[in-house]
Order: C-alpha cells, then structure tokens, then sequence
C-alpha cells in the first residue's frame, strides 16, 4: 500500500466507525476536542485499524500518545512499514 | 395504599401501529393491524411461525452517535419513546437532574439480536479481539433503563424490572408505589422489547405461537376466538411519565389519567401454564388496593395473547371477579404481542380509550370460544365514556401484574 492509501484507509474507516464528516478529518485535528471521540471510542478506534490493517496495537505504549488524525497516520504507518 | 396520588402526564409509544399516543390510538380505533409475513423467518429451522408485528419507519441515526453506540433497537425504541413522554408532559427538564426524578423500564432479555452478532463472531475463532466497547451495554439487563437514563441525564433511581409479558404492567406499578410513598416525584415507566426469532421460536416450541394463519398475517392472532392458535410476537416500547398529582398539577400540568390501584403476585402452580385462581387473586388484590369493587369498573384491557389456554384462563377469572357486566377486550389482535412492552402500550391505549369516549373492541374475535364465555366481549368498538379501567398482564414464570387507572378529565 502507498502511504496515501494507508491514510486513505484509516480515515474511511474511522469516519464510518465514527460517523465523522470527511471535511473535519483534517491531519491536525485533535481526535478528542475536534473529532469529538472519547475513552470508549479509542478502544473501538484500536479495533478498527486492528481489523482494517490486520495487525495487533492494543498493547503498544504509543496508542496512548495519540492526539491527532495525523498522530494516528504516522503510528499507523509505522506499524505497516514494520509488517513489510 | 396511597399517601400521594400519581398521574399520568405524558405517554411515548413505538409500536407496529405508528409512534406516538395519537396515531396509535387512531390506528387502534379504525382496528387495524400491525401484524405482518416476515419472510426470513423461513431460514430459521425448525420455527413455523412467519408472523411478527414489527416496529417500522425508526431511523436510529436520529440520535446521536454518542447516545446510540450504547443502545440495541429496544434502548432505540425506549428512549425515543421517553422523549415523546416528557414533551407531552412538557416537564422541565432541570427536574430531570434534581434526583427526584427516576426510570423504572424493563426489556424481557438484553437485546437478542446484539447477542446473536456477537457470537456468530465469537465462534469463529474464540477472540474477543474484536469485541466493541458498546456490547456490554447493549447486552445488560437493565440497557432499556440506563440508557434512557444516561441520555436524559436522570438522577435519580434507575430500576429495570424484567417479568417477560408482565415487565411494563409492573414497572408501572412499582413506579407509582414510589411515587406514593414519596420516594420520587417522578418517574419514566414502562418496558420495551426487539423482535427476533428466538422470541417467535420461544413460544413455537410450546406451540403457543401462531402458525395457521401465515398466509392470512392480518387474521392473527385472535384473542378468545374459536379458531385462535396462539401468539404472534410484536416489538416496541410504551414509556408513560407518572407524577406526583400535587406537583403536576401545581406545575399545570394536563393530566391523562390517575393511578389507583396495582397488584403482582407470583402463581406457583407452573413456570408456564396460568391458574384462574392466582389471575383472580391478582385482579382482587389490585382492587382491594385501589379500594374499589369490581361493580366499578367500566372496562378491562385483558392481556389474552390468543393463546389456547391463557385466553381460557384469563376469561374465566375475568368472569368470576365482573361477570358479563364489564366490558373486555384484548389488543393484542391488533400490535401482536409486544412483550415487554405490551403493559405500557396497551395501558396507554386504554387511558386513550378514556380520552375518545370509546372501547375498542378485540380484533379478529368473530366467534367467541364458548370456554371464553360469560363476558361482555368487545366485537364491535363501543361508544361509552370509561371511568375507571383494569389493566392485566400474566407472563411466563408464573408472573402475574394488575394496574387500576382512573379517569380525571370526565368528574
């Protein structure tokens, strides 16, 4: 997949998950304050990408470091760079 | 047993006959039908029912993400039923959060459907990988209850009672003896339940659910009828608000009606089979509580599913407690038997009975069984000014529920 279809992937994703409007998933947007997510939809979130991306993160420290739609494209990117 | 009078200030309904109190009650007056063929019921081995009186025309994505992720269809159900309650009440919604405002809703199981999905991916491989956070709240018994609590910030007792087909008669019951006794000034009462064909299947496998008239959905089931074959399963939620009459009418309030009496009692002599005695003692004991004989009555809604031997029971404890004097009727052959919420909806039906001056009559009661005899069956709606109305529901486990009400708009 190319980096553009990794982001593409996990915004389509989360916007369906979420029924957020594509218009306001802009790169920097907080996930809590702009996205308007919470506690329980960040364990649906790791479910989703888990499920989209095929991996496993639910353990992994940085999960908790994410802020941002874009903090979430760079840790997903990471992790499909790492799965080859 | 009241040391404060409770009212009826406002109602919400979901039901296979239209949502809201005005098109139900249109829709029961002209005597339609909300049952229907619902074909898939044909892939479920072993079931021979095909009927359902299903809820129609919800779209959930009306409420917000945040409050639906918690709820299956019946917390969906419930809680737009709830709403329309405390818009018809126009009760202030900073009573709300005050504490003295509670919830007493109940669902026969948490939602069945949810149960099913989530299985059907258990089983794949055993994980509970991709378990979401909203299953359990969907799952628990009391999803109806906190749902609607959560999503109208109400502060005060949360209960959930769960007796199958007597779930709403009693938590409308046990909403007004709180009431009464000063516990809580208001409270949101009543039960709701989702279709599914586990619940259609339930009663198929005691060959008590309808089965003859697949082809015929509108001709099923017929309470006390001749040629009845037993249930057809409905879905949907009644939500009444009860309230202090003080504080109502203080607030000025419209009243729909007054609570007076309420009974249950648990029947021992079978999990599954009703005894005339314990339907009678139950309908005694709300009277006694409403203090008032049977003499008074003016109508009886009768829970009669269309079930050979409860109809057979049911009319003949009818039959001692009112004799041929008190007219009766069931509605079930109109919503199908909507479960745990069949209580609250045909309760509501019932004080809209009192509010059009007319009774309506048992659909699809064309020859009265002569075991279901010795009534004053309803077969043609009457045009007669209710005052005071006995409300029954008897639900498997031997449960048995009564609720008294009383008119006040007609002194």
């Amino acid at each position: 997949m190319t980096e553009q279809e990794v982001i593409e992937l996990i915004d389509s994703s989360l916007a369906e998950e979420f029924e957020l409007d594509r218009a306001d998933m802009v790169p920097e947007a907080n996930i809590y304050e702009d996205l308007g997510l919470d506690s329980l939809d960040t364990v649906d979130m790791v479910i989703v990408l888990e499920g989209a991306f095929n991996f496993k993160i639910r353990e992994e420290e940085a999960i908790r470091a994410i802020r941002t739609l874009a903090d979430i494209h760079r840790f997903v990117l990471e992790k499909v760079a790492e799965h080859g | 047993m009241s040391l404060e009078s409770v009212v009826v200030t406002g109602i919400g309904i979901i039901s296979p006959l239209g949502h809201g109190f005005e098109p139900l009650i249109r829709a029961l007056l002209a005597g339609e039908s909300g049952v229907r063929e619902i074909p898939e019921l044909e892939n479920v081995g072993g079931l021979r029912s095909r009927l359902a009186a299903p809820v129609t025309g919800i779209d959930p994505k009306q409420i917000p993400r945040k409050i639906r992720r918690s709820m299956s269809q019946m917390s969906v159900y419930a809680y737009l039923a709830s709403q329309q309650a405390l818009t018809m009440a126009d009760y202030p919604t900073d009573q709300l959060s005050s504490g003295r405002t509670g919830v007493v809703v109940g669902s026969t199981l948490g939602s069945t459907e949810t149960s099913e999905k989530f299985f059907a991916d258990y089983f794949r491989d055993y994980s509970l990988e991709r378990m979401k956070s909203g299953l359990f709240f969907q799952l628990m018994g009391h999803s109806c209850a906190a749902n609607i609590a959560q999503s109208l910030g109400i502060t005060g007792r949360v209960m959930a009672p769960s007796a199958a087909c007597a779930t709403s008669c009693q938590a409308i019951g046990y909403a007004y003896e709180q009431i009464a006794f000063g516990r809580q000034d208001a409270i949101l009462c009543g039960g709701a339940d989702e279709f599914h064909p586990l619940t259609a299947a339930t009663f198929d496998m005691m060959n008590a659910a309808s089965i003859r008239y697949n082809q015929q959905p509108e001709e099923a089931p017929r309470p006390f009828d001749l040629n009845r074959d037993g249930i057809v399963c409905g879905e949907g939620s009644g939500i009444l608000l009860l309230e202090k009459k003080s504080l109502a009418e203080a607030r000025g309030a419209e009243v729909l009606a007054e609570v007076i009496g309420f009974a249950t009692t648990s029947d021992t002599s079978s999990i599954a089979t009703p005894d005339v005695e314990a339907m009678l003692k139950c309908m005694q004991l709300a009277l006694e509580d409403a203090g008032i004989s049977a003499t008074e009555l003016d109508y009886i809604n009768a829970h009669a599913t269309g079930t050979l031997q409860g109809d057979v029971a049911e009319a003949e404890a009818i039959c001692r407690l009112a004799g041929d004097q008190v007219p009766v009727s069931s509605l079930k052959g109109h919503l199908g038997h909507t479960m745990a919420a069949s209580g609250s909806i045909e309760l509501s039906a019932s004080i809209g009975m009192m509010h059009c001056g007319e009774l309506v009559a048992t659909r699809n009661l064309q020859q009265v069984d002569g075991r279901c005899g010795g009534l004053f069956h309803l077969q043609k709606n009457l045009k007669i000014q209710p005052k005071i109305i006995l409300k029954n529901n008897f639900a498997m486990g031997g449960i048995n529920s009564t609720v008294i009400i009383r008119s006040t708009t007609h002194d």
